[in-house]
């Protein structure tokens, strides 16, 4: 059946306050998941106190504040710090969203901060994605087509085709919707997830492709696709505002409209 | 978890791991008699609440002539093969969504479309009964 409760190994223990430094006035307190799997014991929560007037605006500035100057173990992927590269996705004040683009201003009280949800974790802030990546791959993410590009030109489409992609391409792959929709967590094995399914609905939407049928051929399983139930936790959670439960939609009204 | 079981004992490659058996080729017309289940039950049942609401007081021989009459059993014998359709396709993604042990899942499947199938019959046996004067 279904797990409702954490294994005994997995309960969240109060762990470390690391205070604030004399004199400042507006520290704002950061509650954060540690875990590491060499040591051996249970993670826990540790509290950073951080002077705010000596830290910049996101969520993301303050992990790099504690890392550079408070503790280095502090463990968590960052790049790009504008919400181009979907690195730094984690869960923070029980959303899921990029570090970077989160504001500090925008939690009241103390910021938690988590992993994505139900992924195995790797080390503290960090998630093993390697399942939703390979789901990634599964879909092709790339163009198909079986007529010869012209030699001369690109492959053409028009701006109303080109259209049709807005809304799709501006995904990042941070995987914060699919580690936020419940269907994923309990099938995360066999439902491609929110992330996945909108880059496949990216390719079956975009009108140089001529491999359309295959895609849908793949989705078209009780599983893969079906395991949505249209609960919406995608689009609520998506830092780049996308919708990512519309693109299922549409690939579920071409399933029908191609019988 | 996910996919815990095979992560612990299985040295498949991720990318194995999700194409698995490949896709079903299926669910498609499971979906799509869900909504047509669902829309045809909208009035059935909006019917089927207003007629009992206007039953009170009612005794039983008006109640079987009413049940009886060719219009009535013929809508309440769709309400209950709608019903009980909608209801086990709506139960056995309840019961794949949350049970993860496959032989558990196929037993639970199977109860669930048997009762359905005996529970329907019955209820339409019920009401030709009384439509046929038993």
């Amino acid at each position: 059946m279904a797990e409702f409760t954490l294994p005994a190994n997995s309960k969240v223990k109060i762990g470390d306050t690391y205070k604030a430094p004399d004199g400042a006035k507006r520290v704002k307190k950061f509650k954060i998941y540690r875990y590491d799997p060499d040591k051996g014991a249970n993670p826990r929560l540790d509290t950073y106190e951080i002077d705010m007037d000596d830290c910049a605006p996101m969520v993301l500035d303050a992990l790099i504040k504690i890392k550079n100057e408070i503790d280095t173990t502090l463990t968590f992927r960052r790049s790009c710090r504008e919400g181009i590269c979907g690195s730094c996705s984690m869960n923070i004040d029980g959303t899921n969203t990029l570090a970077c683009l989160k504001p500090i201003e925008d939690v009241k009280g103390d910021v938690h901060i988590y992993p994505l949800p139900h992924m195995p974790v790797i080390k503290d802030l960090v998630p093993d994605l390697s399942v939703p990546y390979a789901q990634l791959a599964s879909v092709e993410p790339w163009l198909q087509a079986d007529t010869p590009p012209s030699p001369t030109e690109e492959r053409r489409q028009s701006p109303e085709e080109r259209e049709k992609l807005d809304g799709l391409w501006e995904c990042v792959l941070c995987f914060c919707c699919s580690t936020s929709c419940p269907s994923y967590w309990w099938n995360g094995d066999r439902y491609l997830g929110p992330a996945v399914l909108l880059q496949a609905y990216r390719w079956i939407a975009d009108s140089r492709d001529e491999r359309t049928g295959d895609r849908l051929d793949a989705l078209e399983d009780p599983f893969r696709l079906y395991r949505c139930h249209t609960i919406m936790n995608c689009t609520k959670t998506c830092p780049k505002g996308l919708n990512p439960a519309k693109a299922i939609a549409e690939i579920k009204k071409l399933m029908v409209l191609r019988q | 978890m996910i996919g815990n079981s095979a992560r612990s004992t299985s040295m498949r490659t991720a990318l194995g791991r999700v194409r698995h058996l490949g896709s079903a080729k299926e669910g498609v017309h499971h979906w799509w008699m869900q909504r047509l289940t669902a829309l045809a039950l909208v009035p059935l049942v909006l019917w089927f609440v207003v007629s009992l609401a206007g039953m009170s007081g009612m005794d039983h021989a008006a109640a079987t002539a009413w049940i009886g009459s060719p219009s009535v059993a013929i809508t309440l014998v769709l309400l209950i093969g709608a019903t009980f359709y909608h209801a086990q396709l709506g139960v056995q993604v309840v019961l794949e969504d949350y049970i993860h042990n496959e032989g558990l899942k196929l037993a639970a499947l199977v109860l669930v479309k048997f009762a359905s199938i005996v529970l329907s019959v019955a209820a339409i046996f019920a009401v030709l009964k009384i439509a046929f004067g038993g």
